[in-house]
């Protein structure tokens, strides 16, 4: 384990997290990573809606939408959901 | 000792006597399934309920499982809690004893110890705690039922200590304790709740950067019973071990404080040796069996035989310096089992005893007698012959063999 790791004398007991999943980077699990196609994309918001880690984000003051890959898992929803097919998963060496 | 606070005398059977005292507690939440011979602490809480004479919310459960995740999730609010089981129903509890403990919740619980099937049986023996030995609670084994009443009242106070922040069960004999009625002197409702005091809580540091207490409240949200992979599990399962450190304090703590208010105390609330000082054989047992050793201990010493019991009160967490500093000077030592570890080198007594007294230079001769499965009757007389095997294992220096089984046909 990195240095950056605490003792167990310096956690609180029973697991409480003391940054709750904001320091878990879950992004690492991921097999495939959606990509969006601009030219289909309609800025509905579906998958913003339907993803399970909120790991993809509306910027209202600039009008798009945002794919944060420290938290996707890569699980695919967004792709599925997609009611014009602008997400697709693909390897990240594709 | 002599009680510095007024008491009343009653007749109650261990599970009555159970009851009682958790009425006297200030229970917040009890949630439970009834078993034999752990039934009669469910009815008689709940006849309290009923009558009104407890503000305890009582949840009738569907099954032990159930039992004990309600009382989990009861205490992670703040709640003090209990539960009773035994046998079968403590099996079933088996996986959310494990969240329980690991979830630092101080539910209290009381075992009627009996026996697992198959074959069926409903009677006394320590088979179905003993299976939970590593499940993380606190184990104190009682001898009769004032004893009972008195290690409830007590358990409130260690589990919920900050440092500890365990649960515990409360082992009392199925039958032998559970359903005999004993002479139990109580103390007042007052007494109790000042000895046992609010729950105290430990401080967490919570995902809003809140030093706050450990427990679900809207107002200091956190977030309990996450998941803790290769990173941080093994931290977790350290601090448990921290906790059960602390116990030993704890108890030690209690059985002297509660001596003061009521005038009983059970050895140090760790070992419970009798006649032990100037001993040549012992005998370790747990649980009632010590009434009748020490019984038997009395004719022997009056027979000018150094005999001497200690009787094992508190099993989790193992007293490991008391039992090797009353044990170092003994010849020869018996450890009693009423449970058994089918296929290992004895049962759970004997390997934690035996384990803790090796590291001595000049160790005891340390051999077990499984006895009593089932609720097989152990009289004075088999008890007696293995003192009787002591002397002689004691003279020549040599046990012939480890593990023995009293009042079985061979």
């Amino acid at each position: 384990m990195s240095s950056k790791e605490k003792t167990w004398k310096e956690i609180s007991i029973a697991g409480v997290p003391p940054k709750s999943s904001i320091g878990f980077m879950t992004g690492d699990w991921k097999t495939y990573m959606p990509v969006r196609d601009l030219e289909k994309c309609t800025t509905c918001l579906t998958c913003v809606m339907f993803c399970p880690e909120g790991a993809i984000k509306w910027r209202p003051e600039m009008g798009k939408i945002e794919f944060d890959f420290s938290f996707c898992k890569g699980c695919g929803i967004c792709a599925n959901e997609c009611p014009t097919k602008a997400i697709t998963m693909k390897l990240p060496e594709e | 000792m002599t009680p510095k606070i007024k008491q009343e005398t009653t007749a109650m059977n261990g599970d009555e006597a159970v009851a009682f005292a958790v009425k006297q507690c200030d229970v917040d939440v009890v949630a439970a399934y009834p078993i034999t011979p752990q039934t009669i602490i469910v009815e008689k809480f709940s006849e309290y309920v009923a009558n009104g004479e407890v503000q305890t919310e009582f949840i009738c459960t569907e099954s032990e499982h159930s039992a004990m995740t309600a009382c989990l999730a009861a205490s992670a609010t703040g709640a003090r809690t209990f539960t009773a089981s035994a046998s079968a129903g403590l099996a079933l509890m088996h996986e959310m004893l494990f969240v329980t403990s690991g979830s630092r919740t101080p539910v209290v619980m009381a075992v009627a110890n009996r026996a697992l099937s198959a074959p069926l049986n409903i009677h006394g023996d320590h088979s179905d705690s003993m299976a939970e030995r590593d499940s993380g609670w606190l184990q104190i084994y009682v001898e009769n039922a004032q004893e009972a009443y008195d290690s409830i009242i007590q358990a409130f106070k260690i589990a919920e200590e900050v440092g500890v922040s365990l649960p515990i069960i409360v082992g009392l004999d199925g039958f032998t304790i559970s359903h005999t009625l004993e002479r139990v002197d109580v103390l007042s409702e007052d007494v109790v709740k000042k000895f046992v005091g609010e729950r105290q809580f430990p401080m967490v540091l919570t995902h809003e950067g809140k030093t706050v207490p450990f427990k679900l409240d809207p107002e200091n949200p956190m977030t309990m019973g996450p998941n803790a992979l290769q990173n941080y599990y093994f931290e977790f399962k350290r601090q448990q071990v921290e906790g059960m450190n602390n116990a030993l304090k704890g108890i030690q703590e209690a059985n002297s404080e509660y001596a003061k208010i009521s005038g009983r105390s059970y050895g140090n609330g760790l070992i419970d040796p009798y006649k032990l000082d100037d001993a040549e054989i012992a005998i370790v047992c747990i649980g009632s069996t010590a009434g009748t050793l020490k019984v038997i201990v009395d004719q022997l010493r009056e027979e000018g035989m150094k005999a001497g019991v200690l009787r094992l009160r508190t099993f989790r967490p193992l007293p490991v310096e008391e039992l090797r500093n009353a044990l170092k000077n003994v010849k020869a030592v018996a450890v009693m089992d009423k449970s058994m570890s089918p296929g290992g080198l004895g049962a759970p007594v004997f390997n934690e005893v035996r384990n803790a007294l090796y590291d001595i230079k000049q160790h005891p001769i340390i051999v077990n007698y499984i006895f009593g499965l089932g609720g097989r009757d152990s009289s004075p007389r088999d008890l007696r012959r293995i003192f009787e095997d002591l002397t002689k294992i004691a003279k020549t220096g040599v046990a012939e063999k480890q593990v023995h089984y009293l009042g079985l046909r061979e």
